[in-house]
């Protein structure tokens, strides 16, 4: 069988008592907060709308008889439904969120605010374009600025997160492979230490991947690399920064040998947020890249969505970009959404319609707040926040790349931790209990026991030293040999360790009533 | 009982090799949740992937020792997959196969040459 | 800079633990060649104040849909979103945290996903559903390429009620795996076109109800067809208030269900972020893409959620996964949620109700304008109209008066040869004096 490294314990070793736990079920002021379908709401609403004029007869047997199970609440229940769950979660606003790869900075409230301006958030997509000029204007400004730090010449907007824009930018290789008479192309080449995505969407498109293997620097083996170009490799997707947090020294040598066989360079850009302001993608041999809006430029996570991913293109690439785009000419500005004649060349649509404008406008008004100026600060921030915690943290832990500096995502792996019995995971759990969200753990595949820690420019001197001071001393508690404080870690946390095993060996998916009582009162 | 480097095992019964993982590999992957054996009178070449198990963190294929033809699976793996995780080279097998070639067989590592494998990891 | 924490003394001091001499130290592995020692042509910084002056100035170019007359639909539809909705999704707890993978602090957005799934299962009358998708169009192409994996089928019908839209996503993400794909040509009633186009090479079958001319069709009959093949029917709905009212995906034999969601709970914001609906039966879970969340216990033996079956996705299964979905839209999916938790079964009906009621006044208020004629025999809150004259050039015209009349069709398909033909919807939004403008409107437009 295939050998895959990353099991590790995913259930509680065994069910621990509690802490002298209350008598509700509360902690505190935490409560304990039934599912919706728990709070008897079948034939309640909280919302107060008139009577309809006309029924439904026209429809006939169309109509739904049976009952949907759908449970509502007035205002005040689900308010406080609502914010009871919302307490159980972490969130960059109450500390520093140091996962490696996801950028989590702080998501400024005028840009909220800007989004939910009626010109934006209440602009039907399909609008006459007459009568949403402002919108195609944002959309060809945020271009310029991207066209502009990115030094490429076009960018397809309408890919809605960064596996999306990864998707876009294959198709957009493809497409240009096939007008040359060169659609035969059937590899892509991906390093080991890429985000799964890479691989994912590559097979996705239809392309067989292999793999490049990784030197002990952290970067692409430039030798294994130029073994496997071949007149069959239709692409190469090379994360830069990479997921390591290094910068590739042979990045313009990458792209040379990769164009010289007559594939094309995909840079993932999720890491853009290292260089913005300071590099230019388009000046290291880059044909395609996109750009998480999410990450780089603070639109909010929102507990796993939405994002925006943006594809920036050579002109190369860019005759290939998909439907719609935004034109300008003397009446204004124009949206091509329906290409016709021989010229079109675009590999069709990814989306509905124009991509995620909420997340444009939040992203526009982040670039304007901080401008060229503010951005190179941003790359530098993050970056220098990065490598002090790296400088800190070697004293205790060590770091999978201690020679030169790293980008702005510091990489621990696990060897300090050897004969601790204490593991990457227990040491993250315990991170918890001290105030912290755990760093990325287990990824990248290609360092043991991988924690990848990410501070982002918008933490503060005094919020790096309080994070570093807590796992200093959970380091120095590790090798002293406290081992409880790790194994059931988090003691302190709204639940303890999940049992993911039971999770997966017999999903539930759904809630479902326990007995047979109905569902809605008639 | 023989063994691959993949840590796949197999038995030999007549013509009829029965196939499962390894106690070390069941260890490697964690908790097993779920596994996909393969179809009845599928055709098998030896190195062929013939099934799929996962753990909460892992999916691994599980590659055909011998050449031969799929006569059973296991079913009770469907509702219980712990059993690969509790009995890996007993009633955690996978499938078995009717084999075309003994020579494959021999040629296999046995259990001195698997652990002596096992060290050299 | 306000967003940037660190003083040039933090700074300093930060580099000298580092050990660096300056900052350039830290960037010594980028080629010089790359190496930009100045600004971009670029704006400088800029407070508040000039950041929120422009932006306004763009958005008052915009014509929101909530300032007068207005009657688009076409996969997107204005509805009353309730105040608590953007409040909770504007706490700092849901808005600033990140995708679920540490379930101990993350309980909130977890619970959040098992209700959200266990609606949109309920509401598509399926077993079980995802935490969601990028939108509607791209969850009804992502269903299409599961069926493939289902039934290990290479060809899927699109429906000629499909929005054109929806079907171009599909064609492109589904033919660049080699997918042949058979899109039918538009039509108010698609479904026995569709019915004669399936063969036994067939994986799949999508079609869409209300459709993209609002036409309601019961798909019994597509699902015992497909059924017959071997192959899967995939219901899309773009309305999904619809489900308030209509027999859902899953009563009519539907094997995955795919819908927008953006009108319970999401902004219109000129195309996204949406929120993508998808639910199956429980026997194809493994084959679906995108995150799953289940419930479970914690080492203290309490009920906690966990993102499971990860198997499928991208970042443990990389080449072999279901789809190379990561991010989703999570913070969609929760206004969803509470906007359905506010409405409960009760007050979706009422709403649904309501749209259809508003959509029947709108239907006989311009079946009296002469030359205008009704085209969809059957709807919920849109239908299809054929007018005298060209329907683009009438909403161009329209909106000089302050009314946006609809969607012509041609704007979704140039190439079907419907240019006056306008879909017009109406929503709880509606009001008499908008119809009534509408009606005065049309008639000076098409010279009653």
């Amino acid at each position: 069988m295939s050998m895959n490294s990353v099991g590790r314990p995913t259930r509680p070793d065994q069910q621990t008592p509690g802490v002298g736990g209350s008598l509700t079920g509360a902690r505190g002021l935490l409560q304990d907060e039934a599912l919706i379908f728990e709070l008897g709401g079948w034939d309640k609403t909280g919302v107060d709308l008139e009577a309809p004029k006309f029924d439904a007869s026209d429809l006939g047997d169309l109509v739904r008889t049976a009952p949907m199970g759908l449970p509502g609440l007035s205002e005040p229940e689900t308010m406080r439904h609502y914010v009871r769950l919302s307490q159980k979660n972490h969130a960059i606003d109450l500390a520093l969120y140091p996962l490696g790869s996801c950028t989590m900075k702080h998501n400024p409230r005028l840009n909220e605010k800007m989004a939910r301006l009626a010109g934006f958030g209440d602009l039907h997509p399909l609008t006459p374009v007459s009568a949403s000029q402002g919108a195609l204007a944002l959309m060809d400004r945020l271009a310029h600025w991207l066209k502009t730090l990115t030094a490429m010449p076009a960018v397809a907007m309408s890919p809605k997160a960064g596996a999306h824009g990864e998707l876009c930018g294959l198709l957009c290789i493809k497409a240009a492979h096939e007008a040359k008479g060169q659609g035969h192309r059937r590899t892509v080449l991906v390093p080991t230490s890429a985000h799964g995505t890479n691989p994912a969407t590559a097979a996705f498109v239809g392309y067989s991947v292999t793999e490049i293997a990784q030197t002990e620097d952290g970067r692409v083996d430039l030798a294994d690399l130029e073994a496997k170009l071949s007149a069959d490799v239709a692409a190469i997707m090379v994360t830069n920064p990479n997921t390591c947090g290094l910068f590739e020294r042979d990045i313009v040598e990458i792209a040379r040998l990769t164009h010289e066989v007559g594939a094309y360079f995909y840079c993932d850009g999720a890491n853009f947020n290292a260089i913005v302001g300071r590099v230019r993608p388009g000046d290291l041999g880059v044909d395609a890249m996109h750009i998480n809006l999410h990450k780089t430029f603070s639109t909010p996570h929102g507990g796993g969505g939405p994002g925006a991913g943006p594809v920036v293109l050579s002109a190369a690439l860019a005759p290939f970009a998909p439907a719609p785009w935004v034109v300008s000419g003397s009446n204004g500005f124009d949206l091509i959404e329906s290409p016709e004649g021989d010229a079109v060349q675009g590999f069709g649509r990814m989306v509905a319609f124009q991509g995620q404008m909420g997340m444009f406008v939040r992203a526009y008004a982040y670039m304007l707040s901080h401008g060229a100026d503010g951005l190179r600060q941003v790359a530098e921030d993050a970056v220098l926040n990065a490598n002090y915690i790296k400088a800190r943290l070697s004293k205790v832990m060590t770091p999978a790349f201690p020679e030169g500096p790293c980008m702005h995502e510091a990489l621990f792996d696990d060897h300090w931790l050897e004969g601790t019995g204490i593991t990457t995971l227990d040491f993250a759990k315990a991170m918890i209990d001290e105030g912290f969200h755990p760093m990325t753990m287990y990824f990248p595949l290609v360092v043991h026991g991988a924690m990848l820690i990410e501070p982002t420019e918008t933490e503060s001197k005094l919020e790096l030293d309080r994070f570093c001071d807590a796992l200093i001393a959970l380091a120095h508690a590790a090798k002293a040999g406290d081992v409880d404080r790790f194994t059931g870690a988090p003691y302190l946390a709204p639940l303890r360790r999940l049992d993911e095993t039971q999770a997966a060996r017999k999903p539930k998916l759904t809630w479902k009533p326990v007995s047979q009582t109905p569902l809605a009162a008639e | 009982m023989r063994f691959t480097k993949d840590h796949e095992w197999v038995e030999l019964d007549g013509d009829i090799a029965t196939v499962g993982i390894t106690a070390y590999a069941a260890d490697q992957l964690g908790d097993v949740v779920f596994v996909e054996t393969p179809d009845l009178g599928k055709s098998l070449k030896s190195g062929d992937a013939m099934a799929v198990v996962e753990s909460v963190k892992a999916a691994s294929d599980v590659y055909a020792p011998l050449s031969g033809e799929v006569v059973e699976a296991n079913g009770t793996l469907g509702d219980a997959p712990e059993t690969v995780n509790d009995q890996p080279e007993g009633l955690g097998w996978f499938a078995k196969i009717k084999i075309a070639d003994r020579a494959e067989f021999d040629a296999l590592m046995d259990r001195p040459a698997y652990e002596a494998f096992l060290g050299s990891l | 800079m306000r967003y940037l924490p660190l003083t040039p003394a933090d700074r300093a001091k930060m580099l000298s633990v580092i050990g660096a001499k300056s900052i350039d130290d830290l960037f010594i592995d980028v080629p010089g060649v790359a190496q930009i020692r100045d600004l971009f042509d670029l704006p400088r910084h800029a407070g508040e104040m000039e950041v929120e002056r422009e932006l306004a100035a763009l958005a008052a170019m915009n014509r929101p849909a909530g300032s007068g007359p207005f009657f688009c639909g076409a996969g997107a539809y204005k509805h009353h979103i309730p105040a608590t909705v953007d409040h909770v999704i504007q706490r700092s707890e849901f808005l600033t945290s990140y995708t679920p993978y540490q379930p101990e602090i993350a309980q909130g957005t977890l619970q959040v996903l098992f209700e959200f799934q266990t609606q949109v299962a309920a509401l598509t009358g399926l077993d079980v559903a995802n935490a969601s998708m990028y939108d509607g169009s791209t969850a009804c192409a992502e269903a299409v390429m599961m069926a493939q994996r289902v039934t290990r089928r290479n060809k899927a019908v699109l429906s000629g009620g499909l929005h054109p839209h929806y079907a171009a996503v599909t064609q492109t993400i589904a033919s660049a795996e080699s997918m042949e794909i058979t899109r039918l040509a538009a039509a108010i009633d698609a479904e026995a076109a569709v019915i004669a186009s399936i063969d036994n090479d067939t994986a799949c079958v999508v079609v869409q109800t209300p459709n993209a001319f609002g036409t309601v069709t019961d798909v019994s009959k597509v699902a015992e067809a497909a059924h017959a093949a071997g192959a899967l029917l995939i219901v899309v709905t773009t309305e999904a208030i619809s489900f308030g009212l209509l027999k859902s995906p899953g009563e009519m034999g539907a094997d995955i269900a795919v819908a927008e969601g953006q009108s319970i709970g999401v902004g219109l914001s000129y195309g996204g972020p949406y929120v993508g609906l998808f639910a199956c039966k429980e026997k194809y879970v493994r084959q679906m893409p995108g995150r799953l969340c289940g419930e479970t216990l914690d080492a203290e033996g309490r009920r906690g959620f966990v993102l499971t079956l990860s198997t499928r996705e991208q970042h443990i299964r990389r080449d072999k996964a279901t789809s190379n979905i990561c991010t989703n839209s999570g913070l969609c999916a929760l206004a969803f949620t509470i906007h359905l938790s506010l409405l409960g079964e009760r007050g979706l009906k009422s709403l649904a109700a309501l749209n259809h009621s508003r959509a029947r006044e709108l239907r006989d208020a311009l079946a009296v304008i002469p030359g205008v004629q009704i085209l969809t025999p059957r709807f919920f809150n849109e239908f299809a109209v054929r007018l005298p004259v060209n329907a683009a050039e009438t909403v161009e015209a329209l909106v000089g008066q302050g009314i946006v009349a609809g969607v012509p069709y041609s704007r979704l398909a140039p190439e079907a040869g419907m240019d006056d033909v306008l879909l017009v919807a109406a929503t709880e939004t509606t009001t008499e004096a908008d119809i009534a403008a509408l009606v005065v409107a049309l008639k000076g437009r098409t010279g009653q």
